[in-house]
């Protein structure tokens, strides 16, 4: 960027210089994948410190979805190559289970809606697993119904949601609050969040957001998927990637998001285009 | 001996020890139509999945009143549903009803032998209602059942009485040293407005097989209510033979749930004849099975009078090599104009060694109704699977969630309390989770 001022610069630099020091949560080193016969993530490389939150952007169909569902442990997907580290482990050799425990959430872009399961017991069950695999006495249920209120009050979620079979009947924006709920429960130290906007008017996008929000801290990490700038408008990046056909392609600052919601996504492709 | 000659044996003794009674012509017809008919065998349309014969064709012990009193209260103890210190408790040992071991804490209901009923006022009630089944279900094994009519019991209801203490029924079958058929009978019967809660269930105590033939018999007056729990989590080598026969011949509200867990061969025909106008039915079905557990569940709704509305839900997990069949019939007459008929069948199949046969059947002959069927088999969800996963729920923790969840449509149909937690405790112990 030659017209950024130097000072910007410097500070940029010095930046750089602080975080490097700082040992990476997740370190994905040229991941790929595929679905079936179709390679889609093509040698990934990105590298999450505590505390940071980063977007990942990108055209429909540029594997961002992929990369989230890889990192959950989706079994659909088969890795090919690469390596993925977190906290000091080997993500990839983890259940989708153990990922959890670990500390690793997803918040699904699709939320499965499971009559007949009550919402309360389902996230009591996950709460406690999870609890479990830490190491740590499962809650009793005044502990558990402590650390819901909490949370729900956190959240803006309802009572009476949670008492309805999970995910059944709930609209795109409870659902989505629903997942943010569960994400405040389980407290992982790194949530990505699947298109989350996807589906949601200003106002939903706004409560959810804050959710998360409320949730940053020094020690947790956020990844945030999405098509779209508006979502960054409130939980605003550390780092945007632009991810183009199973590469990440374009690395920078929130602005960057801006720079591609006012350009679009050609000058990018167009952009890769002229590299290659 | 072989089974038919036991069966012989008993019957021409029987015949001679008790005389002619009012129940002898009765008896006499359905032997004669249980040897006509014999036991059926897959080459009969409604036996196509169910070998029942090579079951049958074991040898049994048919002698019940010489093995009854080697069974104790606490045998009793280990099969008694929760709240039965509140209960009316039928006993049946080996078929026959056990009155030292039952207790019968409401007034407003009689609990009485057949023979006896047709010696009494109740003579005519019996003589026009027993053996109705037969018309509907038209095999051997049912004329058999019919065959020791006498030997079966008589429950009623009083008008207008509610009977508030449940009736639990009990049957247990005392294998401990042969092979025994039994032949439980009953003809309960509701007077208008009567109400009563029953909920059943079977054990078999030894090691050696049992074969339950049992026919249950139920007729519904105006308004009366009647709810009908049947639990089955029998030993697998215990084989049933289950037919219950429901007439609603006043406008009334029928409640059935029919939740198989164990056993060996289990087949149970629910027929409903709606024979009254503005009758209302529900019956909901859940089996649950594992190991080499067969289970088939044969419906028929017969609706005869304009009005009436029944909803079917049977559902099903069918784990390991153990088999169900679904065979659903939903008849509606010509005069039935303005029925409202429902059925739908669904099945979750957990494993490649299991497997279903559902048939939905519908025979309309009225012009002006509204009725639907379906039935799916499906696996496992693996979405919402990896869903459950991707919280931190084991994998078999997930399973679990994921087949109670499919199964809690049917138990929340279990309304007397008691029962449901009893059916939920089994259903947690056989997924090994806790689930509230």
């Amino acid at each position: 960027m030659p017209d950024t001022p130097r000072s910007s610069h410097c500070l940029e630099i010095r930046r750089n210089k602080i975080r490097n020091k700082i040992k990476d949560m997740l370190s994905i080193k040229n991941l790929q994948a595929r679905i079936e016969e179709k390679q889609i993530l093509k040698g990934i490389n990105l590298d999450i410190k505590a505390g940071e939150v980063h977007a990942i952007m990108g055209p429909n169909g540029s594997g961002k979805s992929t990369l989230a569902s890889v990192l959950a442990g989706r079994s659909e997907y088969e890795v090919t190559g690469g390596s993925v580290e977190f906290l000091g482990k080997d993500l990839l050799e983890l259940s989708p289970e153990e990922r959890a425990g670990e500390g690793i959430f997803l918040a699904f872009q699709y939320p499965v809606e499971i009559p007949g399961l009550s919402t309360t017991n389902f996230i009591k069950t996950a709460v406690n697993e999870v609890r479990k695999y830490r190491g740590q006495e499962p809650y009793d249920a005044v502990q558990f119904l402590k650390l819901m209120r909490e949370k729900m009050a956190m959240v803006e979620i309802n009572q009476s949601l949670l008492s309805r079979s999970l995910n059944e009947g709930f609209s795109g924006g409870e659902k989505k609050r629903n997942e943010i709920f569960q994400m405040a429960m389980l407290e992982p130290k790194l949530a990505i969040l699947d298109e989350t906007d996807s589906g949601l008017d200003i106002d939903a996008i706004r409560i959810v957001a804050n959710g998360v929000n409320k949730l940053r801290s020094k020690d947790n990490a956020v990844l945030v998927v999405t098509h779209y700038q508006r979502l960054l408008d409130y939980i605003v990046p550390d780092f945007v990637h632009v991810l183009y056909n199973g590469r990440i392609v374009k690395s920078g600052t929130k602005e960057l998001a801006l720079e591609l919601e006012e350009r679009g996504y050609d000058f990018i492709k167009n952009e890769v285009g002229q590299e290659a | 001996m072989n089974t038919i000659e036991t069966i012989n044996e008993r019957y021409q003794q029987l015949q001679s020890n008790n005389g002619s009674s009012a129940l002898t012509p009765i008896e006499q017809n359905a032997f004669n139509s249980f040897n006509t008919l014999g036991v059926p065998t897959v080459k009969h349309e409604e036996w196509k999945y169910t070998r029942i014969s090579s079951v049958f064709n074991k040898e049994y012990a048919f002698n019940p009143e010489n093995l009854s009193s080697s069974i104790t209260q606490k045998d009793l103890e280990a099969i008694r549903f929760p709240g039965y210190e509140d209960a009316n408790e039928l006993v049946f040992v080996n078929g026959l009803y056990c009155s030292e071991l039952s207790t019968i804490r409401s007034e407003n209901l009689t609990v009485i032998s057949l023979d006896q009923a047709t010696k009494n006022e109740y003579r005519e009630l019996v003589l026009q209602h027993l053996g109705h089944s037969g018309k509907y279900i038209k095999d051997g094994l049912n004329a058999l059942n019919t065959a020791f009519a006498a030997e079966g019991v008589f429950i009623h209801v009083k008008k207008g009485n509610i009977v508030e203490h449940p009736v639990y029924i009990y049957n247990i079958v005392d294998a401990k040293t042969a092979n025994i058929l039994s032949q439980p009978r009953t003809l309960i019967y509701l007077a208008q407005k009567a109400q009563v809660i029953f909920a059943e269930t079977y054990a078999t105590i030894g090691k050696s097989e049992s074969f339950i033939n049992q026919v249950t018999e139920i007729v519904v007056e105006q308004d009366a209510l009647l709810e009908y729990y049947r639990i089955q989590n029998d030993a697998a080598h215990a084989n049933q033979v289950n037919t219950t026969h429901i007439r609603q011949i006043g406008k009334s509200l029928v409640n059935t749930v029919t939740v198989t867990l164990d056993g060996g061969i289990v087949r149970n025909n629910l027929n409903i004849a709606m024979e009254a106008e503005h009758s209302e039915s529900h019956f909901y079905g859940l089996y649950f099975l594992k190991g080499k557990t067969h289970v088939d569940n044969h419906t028929v709704v017969d609706n005869v009078k304009p009005h009436c509305e029944s909803n079917e839900l049977y559902k099903g997990v069918v784990d390991d090599s153990s088999t169900a069949v679904f065979n659903g019939k939903i008849f509606v007459q010509k005069d039935a104009q303005k029925t409202n008929a429902y059925q739908s069948n669904k099945n979750l199949l957990l494993s490649n060694d299991a497997s279903v046969n559902t048939k939905p059947q519908l025979e309309i002959f009225a012009d002006d109704v509204k009725c639907s069927h379906g039935c799916t088999v499906g696996q496992m969800d693996e979405e919402a699977f990896f869903y459950l996963r991707s919280r931190g729920v084991s994998e078999k923790a997930a399973k679990s969630l994921l087949i109670h969840a499919f199964a809690v449509d049917i138990l929340e149909h279990i309304k007397p309390e008691k029962v449901r937690q009893y059916v939920d405790q089994l259903i947690s112990e056989r997924l090994g989770v806790e689930l509230d």
